[in-house]
């Protein structure tokens, strides 16, 4: 699967998975499976989320549950902690940028 | 004694260790850990349907990961494993958790290992909040379990053996490395070689290893360098402004930074189990106060791997099994003591490797402390440099707790995990006049005030 060039992540290894489709600022794309959330929006983006403080977009810093940089909004009501929830076909994430 | 619960927090290096060796030895195990597989973060694991073999993965270390994975995968059925399961308080005897998809529970337990393991040591500079700068661990994380790299020309700024490790990996991966700016001084790691040697050559071999290969790739490696501003858009970093060793502002262009110096212990469930601390100087780290062998200072609890003190995944694994043996100890039962003596002379030999990595690689608490006061100190609430020194300085805050309350610094999401490291040396670094002087107690001089008793005869007769 190509890498989007808008991305901030690039795939170096593991190309070999199923796809799945989700759903990131009104943008049906596809990511693969075994991505983290954090990993298949940015590899199609840039941003996971706008800082509450005014400061700016974030897309998380240290990918292993310590910063709390990473959470992020469904559309379901869920928030979740990007760098260690798995993407799951049909999610539906808004990054507060549209 | 078999009927003692003993609670081991983590599953890295030291908390598989601990918990094969209480395991082995009867007692009620039970394991939680916040990632879905073992291995902690040296050893993590890809998710299921992942396909790069060990040696792609770990490198050199990939024989000690599948022995680590093996030793997990052979207590299954033997242990109360919960993975994906946070502690997120102790209280006497009962652990608090919350696990995915479980919710909240209570762990009662006679004792607890903790093996939290460590994270990247940061030091905010201009624009370090921006997308695409990411700590070196999260770069390897990005690498190692997702099979990305975190930009399409990755810079990497910061120190200590992690900073060479990283990116060599990348180079490897075949990720384009714009550089490696290491904030040490040249003369400092140089100096600081014949330790490393005495107390760890074939460690000291791999980090050379790693600098020769990236020098042999073209990547410019530069010493002395720091970080002067993350460059570009308000979502995309398109460079990194240093200051090299002369003292010159240079720029690489980039559009992914990992930076890093060093790690720090995760000390907050041993400061909630009532732990004692004590400051380590030359780490510049608190660390839970323990006996050789993992007993802290509050009963029952004990300490092993990086979170106890920054040693590397060797020292994890031997601190880990000595942590058990501890509580095998401490519970009446029996322990093999010449197996004993030779994990405690691991142990002391990795942390006197570690001792000289600080030295080779030290932490520049002056760079930190000199922050601009623009910067963002704190990244959850977007608090300036600025505005913590304020605390400290007009509103008199002399250490960190209270620092905490008038600036906020410390008090968001992460709890401090990631500004308090460089928050404590802006503290540490104020300037006199905001330390508060010195209270007298009604003394003035000492003096000889030559006081004798008076003469008996001499005091009237009711003053008897």
């Amino acid at each position: 699967m190509p890498t989007s060039p808008s991305g901030q992540f690039v795939r170096v290894a593991e190309h070999d998975r199923q796809p799945i489709r989700l759903t990131i600022d009104g943008a049906l794309l596809t990511v693969l499976q075994g991505d983290t959330l954090l990993t298949a929006m940015l590899i199609h983006g840039r941003r996971l989320r706008i800082s509450e403080f005014g400061d700016g977009p974030r897309a998380g810093f240290c990918l292993m549950g310590a910063c709390q940089d990473c959470w992020v909004d469904l559309d379901d009501g869920r928030r979740l902690r990007a760098c260690s929830s798995l993407a799951v076909g049909g999610m539906v994430i808004d990054t507060g940028s549209s | 004694m078999s009927a003692a619960r003993v609670l081991v927090v983590g599953a890295g290096p030291a908390g598989v260790r601990a918990a094969e060796t209480l395991a082995a030895s009867g007692l009620h195990t039970i394991v939680v850990d916040e990632a879905a597989r073992a291995g902690g973060q040296i050893y993590r694991r890809p998710p299921d349907g992942f396909s790069r073999p060990p040696k792609a993965l770990y490198g050199f270390e990939a024989a000690k990961a599948e022995a680590l994975h093996d030793a997990f995968a052979r207590l299954a059925g033997t242990i109360d494993y919960r993975p994906e399961t946070l502690i997120w308080n102790v209280s006497r005897g009962v652990a608090h958790s919350h696990g995915e998809g479980v919710g909240q529970g209570q762990i009662p337990f006679d004792a607890l290992v903790i093996a939290s393991g460590a994270h990247d040591r940061v030091i905010p500079f201009p624009g370090w909040t921006k997308p695409g700068v990411f700590t070196l661990g999260g770069a390897q994380v990005a690498l190692k379990y997702q099979g990305c790299a975190i930009g399409r020309r990755v810079l990497f700024c910061g120190t200590g053996p992690l900073l060479y490790l990283v990116a060599y990996q990348y180079a490897r991966a075949g990720a384009c490395v714009a550089g490696v700016l290491d904030s040490a001084p040249f003369g400092v790691t140089l100096r600081a070689t014949g330790g490393l040697l005495a107390a760890g050559g074939a460690a000291l071999a791999k980090g050379l290893f790693y600098r020769a290969a990236l020098l042999a790739r073209g990547i410019a490696v530069e010493q002395a360098a720091l970080p002067l501003e993350a460059l570009g858009r308000d979502d995309h970093v398109t460079g990194l402004r240093y200051r090299d060793a002369q003292g010159g502002a240079r720029e690489i262009d980039c559009d992914g930074i990992a930076t890093g110096y060093g790690l720090t212990p995760d000390t907050r469930l041993a400061d909630l189990a009532g732990c004692g601390f004590a400051y380590d100087p030359l780490p510049r780290h608190w660390l839970p106060v323990t006996d050789g062998d993992g007993r802290a200072t509050a009963a029952g609890v004990y300490l092993a791997g990086d979170g106890a003190a920054i040693a590397g995944a060797d020292a994890a694994e031997a601190s880990g099994a000595l942590a058990a043996y501890a509580v095998i100890a401490d519970r009446g039962g029996g322990v093999p003591m010449a197996r004993v003596a030779a994990l405690r002379h691991r142990l002391a030999r990795a942390r006197r490797f570690a001792a000289a990595l600080d030295r080779a690689f030290p932490f520049p608490h002056e760079f930190a402390a000199a922050m601009a006061d623009e910067t963002i100190l704190c990244r959850c609430e977007a608090i300036s440099a600025g505005e913590f020194r304020a605390a400290a300085g007009v509103l008199g805050a002399v250490e960190m707790n209270r620092a905490k309350a008038f600036s906020r610094v410390g008090m968001g999401r992460c709890q401090g995990r990631v500004c308090a490291a460089a928050a404590a040396e802006l503290l540490a670094a104020r300037p006199p006049e905001f330390v508060p002087a010195h209270d007298g107690d009604g003394v003035l001089v000492s003096a000889s005030l030559n006081l004798t008793l008076p003469d008996p005869g001499v005091l009237p007769e009711d003053g008897r």
